[in-house]
């Protein structure tokens, strides 16, 4: 039986390897730019108004044309098409609007086709924000107590809890990393939508975890004599093969999505992607290995006190 | 146990039948529309596909309370507000409008609406009525004063005015002639606490002006002449029809409270267009490879999962038809993202089936077990799936409104659905097989992907 749990140290390693320069993206980003994404003009307030004409104009001479009209705070860029503009500006009021649209055909010798409008006013923006906040904790603590829950009737069910949620942290920081990078790369921006495929990815990421889990509850019931360790190996290999099926399956309907899917929400599939990835990951190298190093004491396990390090020969769970 | 199961089938059948038949984007005959969905029963576009702004095109408009610091509308006050808004959006003209209030604002839809920002003016702009002290100095109709409800966008003056009463007092509003000149003049009735309070301010203030204010702008000016109690009038100079305006303006347009614009979401017709056609290619190619993976890689019960796979897209529809559910583009991507969930399902009935056949079991019992074994890691899987999409509907109001929302709710009802199709209905579908071809499968155990 090939022993995955023995490699343990190295999976923590190899997740160190990948979260700590994501941390440090974040970081960056932070130092740059005050947060720690670009943020959309949902939690930030302002407009965003996409406009496609029938050929090419170049993001400077829009940003330049606003200027003109005494709107300094103008960002402009292309999505995919050169003739479609995104435009980010302060919030506009639609008589301000108006007359822009009438200015930029002036300007532009043609009236453009309004794709997209989006206006959102700088208070209501502060509270997404806090919302936003809360809802990520409130998941969290809603799941770490479902699976107490829901291991209530093995022995330290707190430790199912807290290893399922370290990987589940574990997930929304690589696919906030990713999201926080491609904000450097692409100039992705924050909204509404990248939350909800945040707390999509905690759902997913639970529920593969909850899937090792299980077998191991059902396997320490079963098989008394061994040890901890190898019961925790065995759930593993027994539940790869659903692992592996069931990520290749979430895969084909997300790449599906990506590549012919609306623009609109490809940032929001790509970071449930790199995010999901990331749960069928850490479900079979952090969480369970979690567990075992907190059975057997493991570095900072052995804080919690109680046992020595040398292992329990019987099943302690 | 075996004549029960055929029973349960015949049932699982005919369901999947009708969802079917509901899913088809065809005309339901009408007896059929009040026997499946006798909620919808006075609406015209019962048992069809309710498409979000996002994917039809239109305008979503989030209002909000403007008042100073402090201050918060009650929960009345904002359903008055949502009633004045609503008979509004009617004026409008615009087919399957929606207002609705949120926590503290109101939302309004406007699908596939010509002029967005037009129609953000005639929502807005109009309709807070005022009546204000002026003091000893009349000011000129057409000016525009702060008062003590909030500021004014081009004031004549810094100087705020007090506002005595707002128009939500009048309790009757009506355009009569004066019998001599012709010349129309509005005549209003008060209610009985507007009376108290005008009859109060009008019997300190004869000889004072009294503006009539109109979102900051003045209609009129008077002279109080006398003490107003229950009824008045007002005079200006106005033709018929602007007076006739004026006063349904004063009868439907005095709202409660004054109404900011907060989040104004407009989507072009050709966007939308262009998200249907791309999410249907999308959707499509994804669940065709999904079938063929489950065919190849599981066989024989893959076959009887993508028949399941199928009767969960049919079910699904139909509930989106019957609820009904609007459905938008992130509403798609939860969706085809149950679809994963469904499949994950049976991907563990199935290799719990293939351990328990490899470790020598008889097919009727690995079957048996895979099922029963399985179902604990589906239902704590899927629980955990579904708490998180409650918690999004919760705090969905507040980011965005339907689009996280959206998404929640195709996400809570394809979780709930995999669970009847990709464990109840497969299995029945397995028995069935096992019970009929249970001798000639014995020695077909490659079918099985064994």
């Amino acid at each position: 039986m090939y022993d995955i749990i023995k490699h343990r140290r190295w999976y923590y390693i190899f997740s160190t390897l990948v979260i700590i320069p994501g941390l440090l993206i974040m970081l960056y980003s932070m130092l740059t730019i005050g947060t720690p994404f670009r943020l959309a003009i949902d939690f930030t307030g302002g407009s965003l108004w996409e406009l496609r004409f029938s050929q090419p104009i170049p993001p400077g001479e829009m940003v330049s044309f606003f200027q003109s009209q005494g709107i300094n705070d103008v960002n402009v860029h292309t999505i995919g098409n050169p003739n479609t503009l995104v435009i980010r500006t302060k919030p506009l009021d639609p008589a301000e609007k108006q007359q822009l649209l009438t200015a930029i055909e002036q300007q532009f010798g043609e009236k453009p086709v309004e794709l997209q409008f989006r206006a959102v006013g700088p208070t209501v923006g502060k509270e997404v924000t806090r919302t936003a906040f809360i809802a990520v904790l409130m998941a969290s603590l809603v799941i770490l107590g479902f699976i107490i829950w829901a291991f209530r009737q093995v022995d330290h069910p707190v430790r199912y809890g807290v290893s399922a949620i370290i990987a589940m942290i574990h997930d929304v920081l690589v696919a906030s990393a990713f999201f926080s990078l491609m904000g450097f790369i692409a100039g992705w921006e924050v909204d509404a939508l990248f939350l909800t495929a945040l707390l999509t990815v905690i759902g997913f990421s639970v529920q593969d975890t909850i899937v090792v889990f299980d077998r191991i509850r059902e396997n320490s019931r079963r098989r008394k004599g061994e040890s901890f360790e190898v019961i925790a190996n065995r759930s593993l290999l027994e539940t790869m093969q659903r692992s592996i099926a069931t990520q290749i399956n979430a895969m084909f309907v997300m790449i599906a999505l990506l590549l012919f899917g609306g623009v609109t929400i490809r940032q929001f599939i790509a970071t449930m992607f790199v995010g999901m990835l990331s749960g069928t990951y850490s479900s079979i190298f952090i969480a369970t290995p979690l567990l075992v190093s907190w059975n057997n004491r493991e570095g900072i396990f052995g804080w919690f006190g109680g046992r020595k390090k040398a292992r329990p020969k019987k099943a302690s769970v | 146990m075996q004549s029960r199961n055929n029973l349960v089938l015949v049932i699982i059948v005919l369901l999947v039948a009708l969802a079917t038949y509901i899913a088809l984007p065809i005309d339901h005959p009408d007896w059929f529309n009040r026997i499946v969905a006798p909620h919808q029963k006075d609406d015209p576009n019962a048992l069809t596909l309710r498409l979000g702004l996002d994917l039809q095109g239109g305008t979503q408009i989030q209002l909000m309370p403007d008042l100073p610091e402090g201050q918060t509308a009650t929960e009345e006050e904002l359903d008055r507000a949502r009633a004045i808004i609503e008979r509004r959006v009617n004026g409008l003209g615009v087919n399957e409008s929606l207002v609705q209030t949120g926590k503290d604002r109101i939302i309004v839809a406007l699908p596939g609406v010509e002029d967005p920002d037009a129609a953000i003016e005639t929502l807005r702009g109009t309709g807070q009525l005022e009546f204000v002290d002026l003091g000893d100095t009349p000011l000129p109709a057409g000016s525009q004063i702060n008062t003590t409800l909030g500021p004014a966008p081009n004031p004549v003056n810094d100087k705020v005015y007090e506002t005595i009463m707002t128009g939500d007092k009048l309790k009757n509003v009506d355009v009569r002639r004066d019998p001599n000149t012709q010349k129309p003049y509005i005549a209003f009735e008060l209610t009985k606490e507007g009376s108290e309070i005008f009859g109060k301010y009008s019997g300190d203030n004869i000889g004072k002006y009294l503006a009539i204010v109109m979102d900051k702008t003045i209609l009129s000016a008077p002279v109080i002449r006398a003490k107003i109690t229950d009824a008045g009038i007002i005079e200006g100079d106005f033709t018929v029809e602007e007076a006739q305006n004026l006063a349904i303006q004063m009868k439907y347009g005095a709202l409660p409270v004054p109404l900011k614009v907060v989040d104004v979401r407009t989507i072009g017709p050709s966007l939308g267009e262009d998200s249907i056609r791309r999410s249907l290619l999308a959707g499509t190619i994804g669940v065709i490879v999904v079938l063929l993976f489950m065919l190849a890689y599981y066989r024989l019960p893959g076959f009887i999962a993508d028949l399941a796979l199928l009767s969960f897209v049919s079910f699904n529809i139909a509930l989106y038809k019957i609820i009904p559910v609007v459905l938008t583009l992130p509403g798609i991507a939860g969706f085809l993202l149950t679809t994963g969930t469904a499949v994950d399902a049976n991907i563990l009935i199935f290799e719990r089936m293939r351990e328990e056949l490899r470790a020598g079991r008889s097919l009727t019992s690995a079957v048996e077990a895979g099922f029963s074994r399985a179902w604990t890691s589906i239902l704590d899987s899927n629980l955990s799936t579904i708490l998180t999409g409650l918690i999004l509907l919760y705090f969905g109001s507040n980011f965005g409104a339907s689009v996280v929302q959206g998404f929640a709710v195709t996400l809570i009802i394809g979780v709930l659905v995999s669970m009847f199709t990709a464990v109840f209905a497969t299995r029945t579908f397995m028995r069935f097989m096992i019970q009929y071809f249970a001798e000639p499968l014995k020695s077909k155990l490659s079918w099985f992907s064994v």
